[in-house]
């Protein structure tokens, strides 16, 4: 890296404008309510990683000595709880996004500030339901809460677990809410829609998904507490109902939801693309349009999850077929990072690599769900280890790296602080090789045959879930050193002055940490979101293409 | 007991899915890969300092064609894929009409299988290799999941319907049966085996276990068909008003509301449990539920009976047997 200049920290900023308890838990600042989400979801994210962790030891002998049957079975439900709910769904748009949002499109906050703050209050009210249900003995459903196990047969606190989650989903909707007046209404003058940055065009789309399935989400839930608490037939066939019904609900939601997880961790790794090639980025307009169809085509393929639950066959060669276009738009967006470095001056800070580690596990988690769109593949290798393999590539491998790509990138912005390099590289080094090591093998578990939730299993398939095993500890030193620098480096690291990665978006216009309503006066947007090629200290200059791409 | 490994060519389903599955595995890896490759070789040659050409990339109308192309070209040839995939999906969830039906009924935590010729089995299910075999599956309790790897077949076990699928197994041996659906705290035990036998050792299994119970399936049918009061109404009663169920079994049947329904395991098994859900035309809603009273194994003993009567022909109304 070329000699910094020194910098100070400014004397004014977020951080310390108002310094008593009070100010943080009653601030409406998004980017204060920011951090607050920060430790809430770090907090949560250990309490689901140690489920984790204690599974996979358990799955070290086939005949699972550690802990009876059903603490098993409370463990994977509280692991798909804890990180579904309180970690994936809310880690990037609530952290990066409520931190971002306003900074990256030139405005003071969000357009409802205490709404913001009332969203985390409900998040935390919802996670008190969720933790008291673990803590009073758990539930053991699966996160899935197939009925009529989880409306009739189940002894677990299904209903305290339900209710959190059902409380959750407010925090989620008056998030989206926010968010979409926010794009609306408070852009800076100059900020049109197609100079704004990819991050905040995925924001947009996941915030529609938040606003249009969460609440499909609550309505079920509900239906299941009706059916459990007072006998009323919905989904159980002895009391008359439908057990099918549930699965489409669950499913109309929780396949958008895995796309609120996985569509602002593509806008992050559009943000460090950019600027890690520090050049325009590739085919804005075709990424933009991408976005949206994910938001769109996401809500027509819940019915992938079901192709051997009984619904018509007929039905699944449909969402089948809708499955495969629904993978054309994460196509185009893989294809565009690539040609992005293409040409570009290429540093390999850390969030680069993050970004790659998204592109790479992305695409193979990408590339097996093709396989399981294909219906009589899907039948051999659903509700196995291959399945569980695909969607942590997809939600750990992707969404994960992404954020700590991101949180590394705009580190500098959230603290005023630099992260120690050399060990941040080495971090995301072993977290990537930890996470494959971790689930690679159970592709082929699920080839094999492994069915998932299984807590003892024959024999033959010990060797790869040791192998399994052996990679978590890997996995957890790769989530453990960023907790541990990144906290020191809050504090402790060098200054990093306004704009250290020498990038063109708004964000980087003012102070780091920046002043308490962003901006001492509100930016003029006259270009594209990556004009680092207009940058005076641009190393190269493109005179390409108009203002989004 | 020894099982064969997993996952063994071992039905007429294991060639078409591990054929696609290889075909998308190499798909898949040509095109990662490429993007990998292609990836690496931008990060080298584009690192900062190399001495690298920068000056700009091609035309809009040339990037255009790009996007166009590395979009089109990939899905034409997964869409091929789907079609074979999806080909195969119908055929395993179409029977044929011939073959030997096996009643499968799920409950927490074991696996009950019922033969035509009246055999039941906890956890094991006996087969003939080289035959087709048609399940019918269904739950006592909450969803479960018959699933056998080594023949690529699975499908989830409903509570309050029947599935039905079918499959040939080709080699002789021993084979796992899980339970592929979560099902509560001893989900992971419900493990059966599929004992895949020559037609030889197979009649000689039918004769040993056909020992032990008492006749066929329908036999077992028929003598519920009257024990439970069945028969009072509907088997050419005076006093009553219901109908014949002699060779009803596959056939049409008109309703009160005007629809026409087939007269298959899934209709007989409402009209048990929930009488007034269908009315049959020309009859009035009178039958009393059995829910409770009927187990699910008596209820695939009366639907046997019922499908053995199905070549008898319905008697003339007033006459007598």
């Amino acid at each position: 890296m070329t000699t910094q200049p020194v910098h100070t920290l400014p004397p004014k900023n977020y951080l310390n404008a108002k310094e008593t308890v009070a100010s943080w838990f009653f601030t409406h600042d998004h980017k204060r309510i920011a951090l607050l989400y920060l430790a809430s979801i770090t907090f949560f994210f250990f309490i689901g990683g140690i489920a984790a962790m204690l599974m996979r030891l358990e799955l070290i002998h086939p005949r699972g000595y550690l802990f009876t049957s059903d603490t098993y079975n409370k463990l994977f439900t509280m692991h798909g709880v804890i990180m579904v709910w309180f970690f994936l769904i809310p880690a990037i748009p609530n952290v990066l996004g409520n931190f971002l949002l306003p900074l990256m499109i030139g405005a003071k906050d969000l357009a409802f500030p205490r709404l913001n703050l009332i969203s985390w209050y409900v998040f935390m009210f919802g996670g008190l339901f969720a933790v008291a249900s673990i803590l009073f003995g758990g539930v053991d459903t699966g996160w899935t809460f197939y009925t009529p196990y989880s409306s009739t047969y189940s002894n677990g606190w299904v209903i305290a677990m339900a209710v959190g989650i059902f409380i959750n989903g407010f925090s989620s909707i008056f998030t989206g809410l926010n968010f979409i007046v926010t794009t609306h209404k408070l852009r800076a003058p100059g900020m049109t829609w197609f100079r704004l940055p990819l991050f905040v065009w995925t924001l947009y789309s996941t915030s529609l998904i938040f606003v249009l399935a969460t609440p499909v989400l609550a309505i079920t839930l509900f239906l299941v507490a009706l059916e459990r608490l007072f006998g009323v037939g919905i989904f159980d066939p002895h009391l008359g109902g439908d057990p099918l019904l549930f699965q489409h609900l669950f499913w109309f939601y929780s396949h958008p939801a895995v796309y609120i997880m996985v569509l602002p961790a593509m806008g992050v790794v559009s943000e460090l693309m950019a600027a890690f090639a520090r050049k325009r980025i590739f085919g804005y307009n075709f990424i933009v349009y991408a976005s949206l169809g994910i938001a769109f085509l996401g809500f027509l393929v819940w019915g992938h999850h079901m192709f051997v639950s009984g619904e018509s066959i007929y039905a699944g060669m449909i969402f089948s077929l809708l499955s495969f276009f629904v993978a054309v738009p994460s196509a185009i967006k893989v294809f565009n990072w690539t040609a992005t470095l293409y040409k570009g001056t290429i540093t390999f800070d850390t969030p680069l690599l993050y970004a790659l580690g998204f592109v790479a596990l992305f695409t193979i988690g990408g590339m097996t769900g093709l396989m399981l769109a294909s219906l009589a593949v899907d039948v051999h290798v659903t509700q196995t280890y291959f399945v569980v393999a695909h969607f942590h590539y997809i939600m750990v491998g992707g969404a994960v790296m992404a954020y700590l790509g991101g949180m590394h990138y705009w580190f500098p912005k959230i603290t005023g602080r630099m992260y120690p390099e050399t060990l941040a590289r080495w971090s995301a080094v072993i977290l990537f090789v930890g996470f494959n090591m971790t689930f690679f093998p159970q592709f082929i578990l699920g080839y094999m045959g492994m069915p998932r939730r299984y807590h003892v299993y024959p024999e033959e398939f010990q060797m790869l879930n040791v192998i399994s095993t052996l990679g978590t500890p890997l996995l957890g030193i790769g989530y453990m050193l960023p907790l541990g620098y990144l906290g020191w480096a809050s504090f402790f690291g060098r200054i990093a002055g306004p704009n250290p990665w020498r990038a063109p978006g708004l964000e980087w216009q003012t102070s780091s940490p920046p002043p308490e309503h962003n901006f001492s006066a509100i930016p003029v947007v006259t270009t594209g979101p990556y004009a680092y090629d207009l940058l005076p200290d641009g190393s190269k200059s493109f005179t390409e293409s108009d203002d989004g791409g | 007991m020894s099982f064969q490994p997993l996952p063994y060519e071992d039905s007429t389903y294991a060639a078409p899915v591990d054929t696609i599955f290889v075909l998308l595995t190499t798909l898949c890896s040509v095109i990662t890969l490429a993007i990998f490759a292609v990836i690496i070789f931008f990060c080298i040659r584009y690192r900062r300092g190399s001495s690298a050409d920068r000056t700009p990339g091609p035309p809009k109308k040339e990037q255009k064609i790009m996007e166009y192309s590395w979009t089109i070209i990939p899905l034409v040839l997964f869409l091929f894929l789907f079609v074979w995939a999806a080909d195969v999906y119908y055929n395993m969830f179409s029977p044929p009409a011939d073959g030997i039906p096996i009643y499968v009924i799920g409950k927490q935590w074991m696996w009950k299988m019922e033969h035509p010729e009246g055999e039941r089995e906890i956890d094991q299910l006996h087969i003939p290799v080289d035959r087709q075999i048609i399940l019918t599956l269904t739950s006592q309790d909450v969803i479960h999941d018959f699933d056998v790897p080594a023949f690529r077949i699975k499908h989830d076990v409903l509570p309050g319907r029947y599935v039905r699928m079918w499959f040939k197994a080709t080699k002789v041996g021993t084979y796992y049966l899980f339970c592929g659906q979560y099902c509560g705290a001893l989900h992971s035990q419900m493990i059966g085996q599929i004992i895949v036998m020559t037609a030889a050792d197979y009649a000689k299994w039918l004769d040993e276990a056909g020992a032990t119970t008492s006749g066929s399936l329908a036999g077992e049918g028929s003598r519920y068909f009257h024990e439970l009061g069945c028969s009072g109404c509907h088997e050419n009663s005076k006093v009553v008003q219901a109908p014949s169920l002699a060779g009803i079994y596959g056939e049409p049947v008109p309703l009160e509301s005007g629809q026409m329904v087939t007269a298959d395991d899934d209709y007989l098994r409402d009209s048990i449990l929930l009488p007034g859900k269908q009315i049959a035309r020309g009859f009035q809603n009178i039958m009393p539920s059995y829910q409770g009273l009927v187990s699910e194994e008596q209820i695939v003993a009366l639907i046997a009976y019922i499908r053995s009567e199905r070549n008898t022909p319905a008697p003339t109304a007033g006459s007598t047997p």
